[in-house]
């Protein structure tokens, strides 16, 4: 038998197990690939990790949430830590989140975490969507992953609203209350729908257990799978990036997904955890023990829901009164902003890449994103959109404002329906403008040169400012055109390494650049051509 | 500048990855090479090993790590050592969970930054190019599959086409697989809000049918029923049908406002009541009794501004004319506030001679 040298195996051992690794499941060449794979770099990039990262938490509070709360409706006299409720009939939902955040040691902090992830999640969630909208990353080939991003906001608003509903408190009654209102107004079968998802007349004795098999299984079920979908085809499809010097339509200039682009997405998730964290600790979220149990004849005023339902909780506050009636029946006015709205704005947008290419003609691969100001249009209808979003939002908490402002409410309904309608169009018609304007002042540069500041005086007595020409320039010192090319145009002196950089970062620079430096993030100011650097329109 | 393709004359030729006098780093460019990737720019952040500004950066990411480290055990120490109880009044618990969020956040952020700036300050400055492949013209493989697939289809289908028995067969015994699947994970949820000879959506627990025939009496939350000169002129107050648990969810139709009326007022109010089929009679002296669950979505209707008689829904701000059939006068509410028919009963207490003849609640498609 041959005898072991211990310290040449030890060394062998890892190689020997790679390699056994790979004889069985060849994993060598897709995993070099992943390890080589180039990530383009840019602040907006990461909204998306914001809500990856969100969810994570979302999962990790959730389970340990799972392991105390009782999704039951039974009803019991409150005996816990908290005084003011004890001797109240309540139900078990309800006994046990109070348990959760009086006598589970953390408890509390656990429920702010994952309330606070859920804000965080959606909040990050829509923020993501306007950078993928108003840069056009959605254009060909990645319209499905802007479908599954519309979905995913569509079920994470369900998650919201069943996760709020769990705790059976006085808020959250009233929440399904409503819910169970809107169903109610579906025409021919609302009936049937709330009477079989609550089982019979509302609140029933089902519904908590049922939104808690939706809310820790089916939804996060649902939101995993779209998750993995979504990351393996911005995967497979490789990442969009901005115009630059060397970046085409065909290529991705970046960092290798290993070290340095993963390291920093860990740091990067640490950060928002950390966001979290103090959000929980120092922000007191949802506290249901001054909420009371849920009564049907009870309810707070100033009552709100989270943030992402207060749109819908506008809309249907602005909507009038209209019902119509079809012989005996009718079709209560709550049925438009609530079913219809709801289903037409979480859904209609998916259609958009697939409508803007059509009206363009635009059949093009597109990687390369664009700037806002190149596409008006764009602009202009995402303007539209976010200003009609944030107005149902605002209007959502219209007695609020009304009360606080020495407004009258009905005053601010009327200002809420006037300017759902005339807000977006102005929205629109400013955004157009402000586009086209900086559109214009990217066109002067590149032919003027850059504004220098320094004022000279010509022998007659004119003064005119000096410009520093961005190119070359012909026989009698004027600028010849430059070419645009889809990125930002430099528009001060430091900018084109006539005085020191701006100093970025959140340390002190760890050396003073000597020259101007030429990195991926800095202008194309030569004028030569890359391919297919347009603007998407002829 | 130029513009750097995968296919550039100056892309690197193939190597022998089993040439001993390869470094580790012409192994790596070999990888990088066929997965298509262009190193242009690999290089330190700083000048000359150990220069000031390396050392500087280092003793930074240090202390950010152990400011992490400390965090977190200060982290647990709060979590061990504090009271965190629930007391009454000011106490030190009060201060658990902001210590544990405090702490957790310091340490995970001085992790977070620690990382990033070891990413950012220490790693070599590098600009890779990568080659991207979609968008090329159709290769030899699409046209493989699509004819694959096509083939498919024909084999399954010819054997259709010829014989037309199996198709019906098929047809016939595939769609009711699908309803049966289907059917006992939906049937099974369907419930028809019918089905009951008195349905709850059309009664409340003010029914006398369902109390034996008997009328209902009014009653506080702690089901003691009420006499008139409980409510003073100008007050109201929440009530309850007075049955086993009238006064919990299960009857989550039932909450009514009792309002005793000024007598002007009240007189206004009786005549629009008795001015309507509906109403006709549903008051008692200068009383009033409505649903307090808006019509609107189902919210209690719980704000009474005395000196107009509006009653205000907090949820929509719908607000209905007591005065006037509750009918609604703004807000997304189409429908009034149905009246309780009030009596008084033998012994003094207010009594519901029947249930409130309109349907409670929001509405719906075949609401009568
Ligand atoms: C992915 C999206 C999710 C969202 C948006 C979400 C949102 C919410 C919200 C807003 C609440 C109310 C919190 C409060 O009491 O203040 C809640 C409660 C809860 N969630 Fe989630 N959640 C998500 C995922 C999960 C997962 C994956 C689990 C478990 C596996 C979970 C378990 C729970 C439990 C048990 C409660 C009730 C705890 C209580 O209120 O006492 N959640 N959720
Ligand atoms: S529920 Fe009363 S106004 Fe909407």
């Amino acid at each position: 038998m041959k005898r072991r040298t211990g310290k040449a195996d030890l060394q062998q051992a890892p190689v020997t197990f790679a390699k056994g690794v790979d004889e069985r499941f060849q994993a060598s060449t897709p995993l070099r690939a992943l390890l080589n794979k180039v990530f383009p770099d840019h602040w907006s990039f990461l909204l998306g990790e914001i809500a990856l990262f969100s969810f994570i938490i979302l999962l990790l509070t959730g389970v340990f949430l799972t392991l105390f709360f009782d999704p039951s409706m039974t009803e019991t006299a409150y005996e816990g830590a908290y005084p003011a409720l004890r001797g109240t009939e309540m139900s078990q939902a309800y006994a046990s989140s109070l348990h959760l955040s009086f006598e589970v040691r953390g408890g509390l902090f656990m429920r702010q975490m994952h309330h606070w992830a859920a804000l965080l999640f959606m909040a990050s969630i829509v923020v993501h969507m306007l950078r993928i909208f108003f840069t056009g990353a959605y254009r060909k080939p990645r319209e499905t992953n802007w479908v599954i991003g519309m979905a995913l906001f569509l079920l994470g608003f369900l998650a919201g609203f069943t996760g709020y509903s769990l705790p059976d408190d006085g808020l959250s009654g009233t929440g399904l209350r409503i819910a169970s209102a809107i169903m109610l107004s579906i025409p021919v079968v609302g009936t049937w729908v709330s009477a079989s998802i609550f089982g019979g007349e509302f609140p029933g004795h089902l519904i908590i257990g049922r939104f808690y098999i939706a809310h820790v299984l089916l939804i996060p079920g649902g939101l995993l799978a779209l998750i993995s979908v979504h990351l393996g085809l911005v995967f497979k499809q490789k990442h969009t990036q901005w115009p630059g010097p060397m970046r085409t339509n065909t290529n991705v200039v970046g960092e290798r997904m290993f070290p340095r682009y993963a390291l920093k997405q860990g740091g990067f998730f640490m950060a928002v955890f950390g966001t979290v964290a103090l959000l929980a600790g120092l922000f007191q979220i949802n506290p249901i023990w001054l909420f009371g149990p849920y009564r049907a004849a009870e309810v707070s005023s100033a009552s709100q829901p989270d943030w992402y339902v207060m749109f819908m909780d506008g809309l249907v506050r602005l909507m009038p009164n209209w019902q119509i009636y079809i012989g005996d029946y009718s079709i209560p006015p709550l049925f438009w902003p609530a079913v219809v709205g709801l289903g037409f704005f979480t859904t209609a947008p998916m259609a958009w890449p697939w409508l803007e290419a059509r009206k363009t003609g635009d059949k093009r691969i597109h990687n390369l994103l664009e700037r806002p100001r190149d596409n008006p249009e764009r602009v202009g209808i995402g303007s539209m959109a976010v200003t009609f979003f944030l107005w149902a939002t605002i209007s959502g908490a219209n007695d609020v404002i009304a009360d606080k402002f020495h407004i009258s409410l009905n005053a601010m309904t009327w200002a809420g329906r006037i300017g759902l309608i005339v807000l977006p169009a102005l929205a629109y018609f400013i955004a157009v403008r402000v586009c086209l304007g900086l559109q214009q002042h990217d066109r002067e540069v590149l032919a003027h040169g850059v504004e220098t500041g320094i004022i000279r005086r010509l022998p007659n007595g004119q003064f005119m400012e000096v410009h520093q020409p961005l190119g070359p320039v012909d026989d009698h010192g004027h600028p010849l055109p430059i070419e645009y090319g889809g990125w930002v145009v430099p528009k001060k002196m430091n900018r084109v390494g006539a005085l020191a950089p701006a100093v970025k970062g959140f340390f002190f620079p760890v050396e003073k650049p000597s020259e101007a430096p030429v990195s991926p993030g800095m202008p194309p100011i030569s004028g030569d051509t890359r391919e297919e650097i347009t603007s998407g329109r002829k | 500048m130029t513009t750097l393709h995968h296919d550039a004359p100056d892309a690197p030729e193939p190597v022998d990855v089993h040439d001993p006098r390869l470094t580790r780093l012409d192994v790596v460019k070999e990888g990088l090479r066929r997965d298509e990737i262009e190193l242009v720019t690999y290089e330190s952040q700083f000048q000359g090993t150990n220069s000031k500004a390396e050392k500087r950066v280092v003793r930074n990411i240090a202390l950010l790590f152990i400011i992490a480290g400390l965090a977190a055990f200060a982290f647990l120490a709060f979590y061990i050592f504090w009271p965190w109880r629930f007391q009454l009044g000011h106490t030190a618990g009060d201060y658990f969970t902001p210590l544990l969020g405090i702490t957790l956040g310091i340490s995970l952020f001085a992790v977070g930054f620690a990382i990033l700036a070891w990413a950012k300050k220490l790693l070599p400055h590098e600009v890779s190019i990568q080659a991207r492949h979609d968008g090329m013209p159709p290769t030899d493989e699409q046209k493989i599959t699509g004819q694959t697939m096509i083939f498919v289809g024909d084999e399954l289908n010819q054997g259709v086409q010829r014989r037309p028995l199996l198709k019906g067969a098929i047809g016939f015994g595939l769609a009711p697989i699908g309803l049966v699947a289907a059917a006992p994970l939906i049937g099974g949820l369907i419930e028809n809000p019918h089905k009951a000879d008195q349905p709850d959506l059309f009664t409340t627990g003010f029914s006398p049918v369902k109390n034996g025939g008997n009328q209902v009496r009014l009653t506080r939350d702690d089901g003691t029923p009420i006499r008139p000169e409980d409510v003073s002129t100008g007050g109201q107050m929440t009530v309850y049908p007075g049955v086993p648990h009238g006064a919990t969810n299960e009857y989550a139709d039932s909450p009514t406002l009792l309002i005793h009326l000024r007598s002007d007022d009240a007189e206004e109010t009786r005549r629009n009541a008795d001015g309507d089929r509906r109403n006709r009679g549903s008051m008692w002296g200068d009383y009033v009794a409505y649903s307090k669950i808006c019509t609107h979505a189902g919210c209690p209707a719980s704000l009474y501004e005395q000196q107009t008689n509006r009653l205000l829904c907090p949820c929509h701000q719908s607000q209905f004319q007591i005065t006037r059939n509750a009918q609604p006068i703004f807000g997304p509410a189409t429908r009034r506030l149905p009246m309780l028919p009030l009596g008084v009963d033998e012994e003094g207490y207010f009594v519901a001679t029947s249930d409130f003849k309109d349907t409670v609640g929001p509405d719906f498609w075949e609401r009568p």
